[in-house]
């Protein structure tokens, strides 16, 4: 589904990936997690080109994303992006920002767009406030109709970008309970997280990212029982 | 005090007609100038937020030209070198006026809608993007009409200042309200009177104008209240 070849990425002199390799394939949920600075967010933000390549390829569902053939929109389209900051557009009321994207790039009339609109709303448990504006919610609440935004294009990857990390603790959980079903349900998703339970508990495969590179992954009861690297064990003591 | 009782208010009431045409003139100025300054305005500002440099650079030194120089002389420069320069002869001092206040609003308007542009989080264009919306698309559906909201009191602050601002025109002999008063001034040798009323009839215009952008600002300026957007869906 994904697949990461030597992937590159430099702000001016600073190199921030220094050769990623790794492919995730369908139905996987992967998480990645790591000190921050450690160029995870950035990983993240160059599978759908949100940052520019600098050296090496992505591809998803065999498109290289930073081929200049190919169209990035038609890409980005397919998969789904959940920001640590929500970014829900405040001028437009919740289901107004569900449907906009499927009205106006899946071209879906718009009865039909709000039915799928409310239909994931409800998912998330938010089908009352389809009619508010995002600052009427509470973080956890506005995280999830994040989420509910970025299905209704019906992607076949999700993406999260420390999605539980602005949110205030007890609002936590019911982030993570949508992200759980959503990977029971069989969602391929990468998950930068800080929330190691949650890695622990619905990963397949555990990524530790350090200084740049992927220094070790595998299942999440080995990463966390047994970690070989230093790197990953000193992590891990500091954080469990 | 004594000036105050000779005043000889008459002689105005006698140039009426020269100063309802000036009032008619002065609206004409500013409201044709403001409407071209915004529309010349959007597109510099849209090019002083772009990446590629030979869109940027001629926004940026359009603008710092502009806003660098005086009205007065860019008024001059253009009545009396760039049309006559381009098209071979005058166009008319009203061409010439409006002309000048359209180049010169759109210079300042340009900084109103780049500063609006820039000032919205980033993460919205990121959001709106990985949605797979184009550049153009992100620009209009989310950027935009966020940004149009903090556009608003600038804007209007914008059209008091180039109300006030046409009667510079009347350097090139366009019959404003302050050109009507310069005539009276001239005939009778009387100043109080004639100026005074140019002033006054100014202090009206944009007073009228403030409740106007007041009017406007509250409809539009205010941060999403959801109440405004009552009636646009009921109970399903």
């Amino acid at each position: 589904m994904i697949k990461v070849e030597n992937l590159h990425k430099t702000f001016g002199k600073l190199e921030v990936l220094k050769g990623i390799n790794c492919e995730v394939t369908e139905k996987e949920v992967v998480c990645v997690i790591g000190p921050s600075g450690s160029g995870k967010s950035t990983f993240l933000r160059c599978i759908n080109l949100l940052e520019e390549i600098t050296d090496g390829a992505v591809y998803i569902g065999g498109a290289q994303v930073n081929d200049p053939k190919t169209n990035i929109n038609d890409i980005r389209t397919e998969v789904g992006m959940v920001f640590q900051q929500f970014n829900l557009f405040p001028h437009m009321s919740v289901i107004d920002n569900v449907t906009m994207a499927p009205m106006l790039i899946r071209k879906m009339d718009k009865k039909s767009a709000e039915e799928l609109a409310l239909e994931l709303l409800d998912k998330v448990g938010l089908r009352e406030k389809a009619d508010n504006f995002p600052q009427q919610l509470s973080g956890g609440q506005q995280q999830r109709v994040a989420i509910a935004r970025a299905l209704a294009m019906k992607p076949k990857v999700m993406l999260f970008d420390e999605p539980t990390s602005a949110l205030d603790p007890e609002m936590v959980q019911e982030v993570l309970d949508v992200m759980k079903a959503l990977a029971k349900e069989g969602m391929t998703m990468v998950v930068v997280t800080h929330e190691m339970g949650f890695a622990r508990e619905v990963a397949d495969r555990v990524i530790f990212m350090d200084g740049g590179y992927i220094v070790e992954e595998g299942l999440p009861s080995e990463i966390f029982a047994n970690p070989k690297n230093d790197r990953t064990k000193a992590f891990l003591g500091k954080i469990l | 005090m004594d000036f105050l009782f000779n005043l000889r208010w008459d002689i105005i009431w006698n140039y009426r007609e020269l100063f309802l045409q000036g009032i008619w003139i002065t609206i004409v100025l500013t409201v044709s100038g403001y409407i071209g300054g915004i529309i010349l305005g959007v597109f510099l500002g849209l090019g002083k937020t772009s990446k590629k440099k030979w869109i940027y650079w001629p926004c940026k030194i359009y603008v710092d030209l502009f806003r660098g120089t005086p009205l007065l002389v860019q008024i001059l420069i253009i009545h009396l070198a760039l049309i006559p320069t381009i098209f071979g002869h005058s166009l008319g001092v009203m061409f010439s006026g409006i002309a000048a206040l359209v180049l010169n609003s759109a210079a300042y308007n340009a900084e109103i809608f780049r500063a609006g542009i820039e000032s919205i989080d980033k993460g919205q264009t990121e959001a709106a993007r990985s949605l797979g919306l184009t550049q153009g698309q992100a620009m209009r559906k989310v950027i935009l009409p966020q940004a149009f909201r903090r556009m608003v009191p600038p804007l209007g602050n914008e059209f008091i200042a180039l109300l006030k601002d046409s009667s510079l025109v009347m350097v090139i002999a366009v019959n404003d309200i302050l050109y009507a008063a310069k005539v009276v001034a001239g005939a009778y040798q009387k100043f109080w009177e004639p100026y005074l009323t140019a002033a006054l009839l100014y202090l009206i215009l944009t007073f009228v104008v403030t409740k106007i952008v007041a009017y406007v600002e509250r409809r539009f300026s205010i941060d999403y209240n959801p109440r405004k957007n009552k009636g646009g869906r009921v109970a399903r």
